[in-house]
């Protein structure tokens, strides 16, 4: 009896630690104190559970710790800041397995007609395949593994629904004799893993933000089912922590794309509608590199917004050393950060924060909008869609009523870019063709190379 | 009433997860989203006693012990890339 109040206190001092360590999230001095904590109260609720009676041997327990911690370090160690996206992904969906594991060792062992138990083991196998398969495939789509575009076929949302028609069922027949129903609960397994790919299969790269935040949501569903499965507080404390982080994230995401999570999850963007009526034909000036250093060296207050193709390029370290050396040169030098550029959420922020870019350089889109026609140059790199200023006067264009960074206020625009190409929703950009945008065609890390150059060369004629 | 008692905690924790991190800032969002996936790896107290419990079959311990593998590997890999991640949050000067 006493260990299990000590266990009990434990798990309670466990959760006040993971609530402190996410509040501590809210300010980057304080976030990494905020992660030991929750360490802490994580080593705390496995010691104590060792303790418990239940436990009576630990040799499997030691080899799957041993397995877990291993594999945990070795992925942590190697991936790169570049890698982020699918490194996340990945721990989502394993995660979201070991919970699904944990539900059906439960069923297996102790098979019971009680429907408080399960109707959660249910959700959490439903929830827990969704979660793996679905986030294995983010992870391939993120690594570029499978190919980053939506891929659909004829009748999917036929396929979905009849999937997901049966799962249901199957769901109220095991429900009806759970103890004899061992088969239905493998085909329910089964449909569950298959579910997660048709969901995750049909979305884009660009869409990956809403994605991730939804999986992240599942991961915490899933614990908190299990927690209802095994009657364990933490487990549903903590998977309600969670699935609410998830589904904020999702919501902000869902917002910054003007788009519904239906939409974003199920729809995909409609076919772009040839905007334009008036069909003038209008050209994109283009600017060599020189021409752009010389409209730099005379900027005072320069911004610049990144976008996924800053990932892509790897030119994180050269934007880094360009702003440096404009800082050098008297100009103030700010970062705008659109909420959905790059992969998922804070994407753009940890890839500047890896080359060394101060975070108080760093701005969210509100702040820097109203400031926007003070700045002599934007430098757009690799975004596309997040800029285009038909999104606030084109009713027509798909992408209307999103909230951009205003860049066209800028007295002068940059936009490097490898071509004329369309961003990921397929509109035509009409910020290319403003009087005050020129064109810097080219790899966007080459670029800022050759124009770190011209800054180099110019400061040691001086 | 244990079930009622459980779904008690359940509403009042979801609340408490809304209020936190909706305070969280943008910058801070993908380290926000690496810690949350590595305490949602707290299922991995579920599978210690799964495992450590009396398994009669070798399927039961393979099941066990897969959960623990995959779990832990959820929580580790989880807080050791937040870590990587917020070493790198600096201020000029820092």
């Amino acid at each position: 009896m006493d260990t299990e109040i000590l266990i009990n206190f434990s798990y309670i001092v466990s959760c006040i630690l993971f609530a402190f360590g996410l509040k501590m999230l809210g300010s980057p001095v304080t976030a990494r104190k905020g992660n030991i904590l929750s360490m802490v109260g994580m080593l705390l609720a496995v010691v104590v559970t060792l303790l418990s009676r239940e436990i009576i041997s630990f040799q499997w327990v030691a080899l799957g710790v041993v397995i877990g911690v291993v594999a945990g370090l070795f992925t942590a160690t190697r991936a790169k800041m570049t890698q982020m996206p699918e490194t996340i992904a990945l721990l989502h969906g394993f995660g979201g397995f070991g919970s699904m594991l944990v539900d059906w060792h439960a069923y297996h062992v102790h098979p019971t007609t009680s429907l408080i138990v399960t109707i959660p083991i249910f959700l959490s196998i439903f929830i827990g395949g969704v979660t793996f398969t679905g986030s294995c495939v983010a992870w391939g789509k993120l690594s570029e593994r499978l190919p980053g575009k939506a891929i659909k076929f004829p009748g999917m949302h036929f396929v979905n629904i009849a999937v997901l028609g049966a799962l249901l069922v199957l769901g109220f027949i095991f429900l009806s004799d759970p103890i004899n129903n061992y088969p239905i609960f493998l085909v329910i397994v089964a449909l569950s893993l298959i579910m997660g790919v048709l969901l995750v299969i049909p979305i884009g790269g660009a869409d990956m933000p809403v994605v991730i935040s939804v999986l992240n949501s599942y991961a915490g569903l899933v614990a908190c089912t299990t927690g209802f499965v095994i009657h364990n507080t933490v487990l549903i404390v903590v998977g309600a922590l969670v699935g609410a982080n998830g589904i904020i994230l999702s919501i902000i995401m869902c917002k910054a794309m003007n788009r519904s999570l239906a939409n974003v999850l199920f729809g995909g963007f409609a076919p772009a509608v040839k905007s334009k009526a008036a069909g003038e034909k209008k050209e994109a000036k283009s600017m060599s590199v020189e021409d752009a250093y010389l409209v730099l060296e005379a900027a005072k207050s320069v911004v610049i917004v990144p976008g996924y193709g800053l990932a892509v390029a790897q030119a994180q370290h050269a934007v880094r050393e360009l702003s440096e050396l404009l800082e050098k040169n008297g100009a103030e030098v700010r970062f705008a950060i659109h909420p959905v550029a790059g992969r998922m959420p804070g994407h753009m922020n940890v890839l500047l924060a890896e080359a060394n870019i101060s975070y108080d350089q760093l701005y969210e889109m509100e702040a820097i909008n109203p400031t926007m026609d003070t700045v002599d140059v934007a430098i757009v790199i690799g975004a596309n869609d997040v800029v285009n200023p038909a999104a606030r006067t084109d009713k027509s264009s798909p992408i209307y009523g999103m909230p951009i960074i205003d860049v066209d206020k800028a007295k002068t625009v940059f936009v490097l870019k490898r071509s004329m190409a369309t961003g990921f929703a397929g509109v035509e950009n009409d910020l290319f063709y403003n009087e005050n945008t020129c064109m810097v065609f080219g790899d966007a890390k080459q670029t800022l190379q050759s124009l770190v150059a011209e800054f180099k060369a110019s400061a040691s004629h001086a | 009433m244990d079930f009622i008692y459980l779904l008690f905690i359940l509403a009042l924790s979801v609340f408490l997860g809304f209020v936190i991190i909706s305070r969280v800032p943008p910058l801070l969002h993908t380290p926000l989203m690496s810690e949350a996936n590595a305490i949602s790896g707290i299922t991995l107290i579920g599978s210690l006693i799964a495992a450590g419990s009396e398994n009669s079959s070798p399927f039961t311990v393979i099941l066990a012990t897969a959960a623990v593998a995959f779990t832990t590997y959820n929580v580790v890999g989880g807080y050791f890339i937040t870590e990587k991640m917020l070493k790198m949050f600096k201020k000029k000067g820092q």
